[in-house]
């Protein structure tokens, strides 16, 4: 049911399941059993979100990994989806909301977000580097404050609430099981495309101008067209996932694009690791799973220090995330699966 | 308002020759200053007042825009410091400034002298720079990207411990009396109808933020171009490596410089922390008005630090006044136009 809104370019070759490999094929099988063993919290609040997070991490992996550009403004791109589907869709605030049907709504959500990276994007990369980082900061918090000022587009402070997943083809979207494979066919989608984009033309000049841009210029490639659509190709998929965010948390905010979830993308993708697009997925549950079970080990308050002190420590030991960690200590076998087409 | 420097050029003034294009400049300068000196100090028509709300609406947004300038170039002038040489950019700085504003505000409550905390803010700062810098960046030398995201992760524990520590309240600054008050400015903002001219009032400590930071502007550029560290800071600057090369330590100058950046995110959080007040958020907005000066300004420069605070100063308290719900992107397209014409910055090298 989601492929339909997937990425026309990610459509993939016939002999995927041979290139695939066997680890790809547990992994796929675990998370569609997954649902067996788990509770319905566990199903959205850990499963779902997760894969929502993860997302949005793997959009800005996909420009750190393969452009050489580490985005903060992810979750604003994510934002402006949710915010797209918030007003242009139903909700029960009482402002805007036009009732739009769900297979209009979602194309105009992914469709604005797209654009709003790719503009993002045309902005940044006059920069590079750690001047992206800075930029796209200033970019996301901008637009985080322009939201909480704005009462005619963005309902201020309060933003919307009541937006619900739609009831289709005979299934309620928002309970648990349904909403749990949604984002779930969803993420597997975005995750093919971007092993599949990597190898692409595009994929491979992309990378080719991370690694060196002025060599790239002087054979003829235009640098900037090319990372401009880079950041394109990313806004679908954090769109894609802004659109499931806001109708897995049944509202949108300025908080939901604030600094600090700004940063929480930048975390979950660096803990997992930027070399890999499957990085971002380990490193959004293994940050969901502390966010959940801080309150067990430090309490609820001080669960950014936790989550600070791990990141840290990720930081310092090992500069590609877990997915280094654990290349580091079993090196023959990730050499052949997850981490070989680096 | 786009260039008329430009269009007066040939017939205008000189009659031989024309003009080059810094000499517009300079001419487009001083029309600009003039019409501001008369819009400040003139008594003004009806129709201004009209347009512009009130004379005392406007000098009162360029006065708080030019105090709020000041502040951010404290902020910014220790972070460009620190990007400049070590081309590190500090996203924990607004941590410190906040940290600073928390070390100064317990600090003067428990002596009871204001001056007491300024100094323990920069102090105490310092120190904890050149620790972070000895014990942390050092590291990670050359490794940018990293340095970044330590500052990150720094950022996130500091804001959740300084959370702990003094909770969600807003803390509010007991200034000592002799800065309290408020100054007559000799700026007249209306004539009653019976004959007595009313003076602009604006209170003294604001008066004094603006000053202090012109002293600091000041004092910097004399440090940076006048002093043995100064040239090796300069130096540090253009060619790191070289500069180790002719036998300077420039794991020294390093300390120095992020001490003296820290030191100043915390004297500028108790000079801010006194004109408007203490509490968890603040690390963000000065973290984000830093950034934004310092991009429009021209990363490493400090003289691109005092030109990008002054439009982003002005620029948001214009903005306030005039648009309230767009100030900030004011900012956001000060920026933007910056990016797109002169992407290092105003001031920055290329």
């Amino acid at each position: 049911m989601a492929n339909q809104f997937a990425d026309p370019s990610a459509t993939p070759p016939p002999n995927l399941i041979e290139r695939i490999g066997a680890p790809h094929i547990l992994l796929i099988i675990a998370l569609l059993l997954y649902p067996v063993v788990a509770s319905d919290f566990f199903l959205t609040q850990i499963g779902g979100y997760g894969l929502i997070l993860g997302m949005i991490g793997l959009s800005m992996m996909m420009l750190a990994g393969y452009g050489g550009m580490i985005s903060l403004a992810q979750i604003t791109v994510a934002g402006i989806a949710a915010y797209t589907v918030a007003i242009f869709g139903s909700n029960n605030t009482g402002v805007l909301g036009f009732g739009w049907p769900w297979w209009i709504v979602v194309p105009v959500a992914v469709l604005f977000a797209s654009i709003a990276s790719a503009l993002i994007g045309w902005i940044s990369v006059k920069t590079s580097g750690i001047y992206t980082i800075m930029i796209t900061l200033a970019i996301a918090t901008a637009t985080y404050y322009f939201a909480q000022q704005n009462y005619a587009i963005f309902n201020g402070h309060s933003g919307f609430s009541g937006i619900k997943a739609p009831a289709f083809w005979g299934v309620d979207w928002r309970s648990p099981l349904p909403f749990y494979y949604l984002c779930l066919g969803v993420s597997v989608v975005a995750y093919l495309a971007v092993l599949y984009g990597r190898r692409t033309t595009f994929g491979l000049t992309l990378q080719a101008t991370r690694d060196n841009p002025r060599r790239m210029r002087a054979i003829g490639y235009d640098v900037v067209l090319h990372k401009v659509f880079a950041w394109l190709l990313a806004g679908v998929i954090a769109g894609f996932a802004g659109v499931l965010l806001v109708w897995f948390n049944g509202r949108i905010s300025p908080g939901t694009i604030g600094v600090g979830a700004a940063i929480n993308v930048l975390i979950i993708a660096v803990i997992g690791g930027i070399r890999h697009p499957i990085g971002p997925f380990i490193g959004s549950i293994l940050v969901i799973l502390m966010q959940t079970f801080a309150i067990d080990l430090v309490g609820a308050e001080r669960f950014n220090t936790l989550i600070g002190l791990v990141f840290l420590l990720i930081v310092f030991v090992s500069p590609d995330g877990l997915l280094g960690l654990w290349r580091r200590f079993k090196p023959r076998m990730t050499q052949e699966s997850l981490l070989s087409g680096d | 308002m786009s260039n008329p420097g430009q269009t007066t050029e040939p017939q205008g003034l000189s009659a031989g020759g024309s003009f080059s294009r810094r000499q517009g400049w300079i001419i487009l300068g001083l029309i600009a200053g003039a019409l501001l000196a008369w819009m400040v100090f003139g008594i003004w028509p009806a129709w201004l007042n009209a347009i512009l709300i009130s004379k005392k609406a406007f000098v009162s947004a360029i006065l708080n825009g030019l105090t709020l300038s000041g502040l951010y170039f404290l902020v910014a002038s220790g972070f460009t410091l620190v990007f400049g040489l070590m081309r590190n950019v500090n996203l924990a700085h607004g941590s410190l400034y906040l940290l600073g504003a928390y070390v100064g505000y317990e600090v003067s409550t428990r002596t009871g002298y204001w001056l007491l905390g300024l100094a323990a803010g920069f102090i105490v700062l310092a120190a904890l720079g050149a620790l972070m810098q000895v014990l942390v960046f050092r590291k990670l030398e050359g490794d940018d990207l990293r340095q970044t995201l330590v500052t990150i992760g720094i950022s996130i524990v500091a804001a959740d411990l300084m959370l702990a520590t003094w909770g969600g309240t807003t803390y509010q600054f007991q200034l000592p009396e002799w800065l309290e008050g408020a100054v007559s400015l000799p700026i007249i903002t209306a004539i009653k109808s019976n004959g007595t001219t009313v003076y602009l009032n604006y209170p003294l400590y604001r008066m004094l933020v603006l000053v202090a930071a012109i002293v600091i502007g000041i004092g910097l550029w004399l440090i940076l171009n006048r002093t043995r560290v100064g040239m090796m800071i300069r130096a540090g600057v253009d060619d790191r490596a070289m500069l180790s090369a002719s036998g300077v330590n420039v794991h020294m100058v390093f300390t120095v410089v992020f001490a003296l950046g820290a030191g100043l995110a915390g004297f500028a959080g108790v000079v801010g922390g006194s004109v408007l007040s203490v509490a968890p958020g603040e690390d963000v907005r000065y973290l984000l008005a830093s950034l934004v000066v310092v991009i429009v300004g021209g990363m490493g420069s400090i003289s691109g630090a005092a030109i990008g605070a002054l439009l982003i100063g002005l620029a948001e308290q214009i903005g306030l006044v005039y648009f309230p719900t767009y100030g900030v992107v004011l900012t956001f397209v000060i920026m933007v136009i910056t990016l797109s014409i002169r992407p290092q910055g105003i001031m920055g090298k290329a």
